[in-house]
């Protein structure tokens, strides 16, 4: 059995490796790699797998999943330039896959257990680009 | 494991109408798809890749490589055409979804190796979406039809 449970946060972006030049940032970036940055509507969809619990016939309290979802991503990230204002994106690019992975590091220790664990993060940074990620870095 | 899906859009025209079956079995099988001018549909492309992601990039794969590598094998030849008469697979193939998931997989896997060498990252799946109601998937299980 699995419940999703979507959230939505807004943020500025910049994906250049300081390393190279912006011609090489934006042949492999894109315009993402514009120097000022530029924001997304990204959609969160947050996948937990287990077996209802036989009392309140819950995998996992959905409230308790929200407010997670709130103070680990929603409060940190929404209205933010990742790259200045969230670490580790001073140091690591966010790119839709980067944020991701960071996302479920975020959740996966208060998730895991009690019945229930983390399957999936699922983060939309255009209604055309998403990433799942499964925790396996393979 | 980390995936990543983009999706694409084209518009394309269509005629469902197999060279094996009488008039009469091909009206009944296809129905209106089977109207002898055909019709069209806004197709949804969504194109998956898996892999893990470049250490230092953080992609696992350069987004502009694969619009590119769609474009030029999928889109330019597709968008607003006529699959039975513009698309040379379609001379004998039905153009159902599930052969147009094929033709484009095959169309994709042909110069793969030459976009992303040492096969990062892989093609996961292709999903192709004719209209709301109707959603096709191919991946490692095989096409499978998702529609009401």
């Amino acid at each position: 059995m699995r419940i999703t449970r979507r959230a939505e946060f807004s943020a500025s972006h910049v994906c250049c490796q300081p390393s190279l030049t912006l011609e090489q940032n934006r042949e492999l970036y894109g315009a993402a790699a514009n120097p000022s940055g530029h924001g997304h509507n990204y959609i969160l969809e947050v996948t937990l797998e287990g077996e209802p619990d036989p009392v309140t016939g819950m995998i996992f309290d959905l409230k308790k999943l929200k407010d997670i979802i709130q103070q680990s991503v929603i409060e940190p990230m929404d209205h933010r330039f990742l790259n200045f204002e969230v670490p580790p994106f001073d140091k690591v690019v966010p790119t839709v896959e980067n944020v991701a992975a960071e996302i479920w590091e975020r959740l996966r220790a208060k998730i895991d257990g009690g019945g229930a664990r983390l399957e999936n993060v699922r983060l939309y940074e255009t209604d055309d680009l998403y990433v799942d990620y499964t925790g396996d870095p393979s | 494991m980390m995936r990543v899906t983009r999706r694409y859009r084209f518009a394309a025209s269509h005629r469902l109408h197999s060279e094996h079956l009488s008039e009469e079995q091909n009206r009944d099988l296809y129905g209106k798809c089977n109207n002898p001018y055909g019709h069209g549909h806004d197709y949804t492309l969504e194109v998956t890749v898996a892999g893990p992601r470049d250490r230092d990039s953080g992609l696992v794969a350069p987004i502009a490589s694969l619009d590119r590598l769609v474009f030029e094998q999928v889109l330019q030849d597709f968008d607003h055409r006529y699959f039975n008469v513009d698309v040379p697979e379609f001379a004998k193939l039905v153009p159902t979804s599930e052969n147009i998931i094929r033709v484009i997989e095959n169309r994709l896997k042909a110069r793969w190796q030459t976009v992303f060498p040492n096969g990062r990252p892989r093609l996961e799946a292709i999903r192709l979406q004719e209209t709301k109601r109707n959603r096709f998937e191919s991946s490692k299980a095989g096409v499978t039809d998702e529609g009401e």
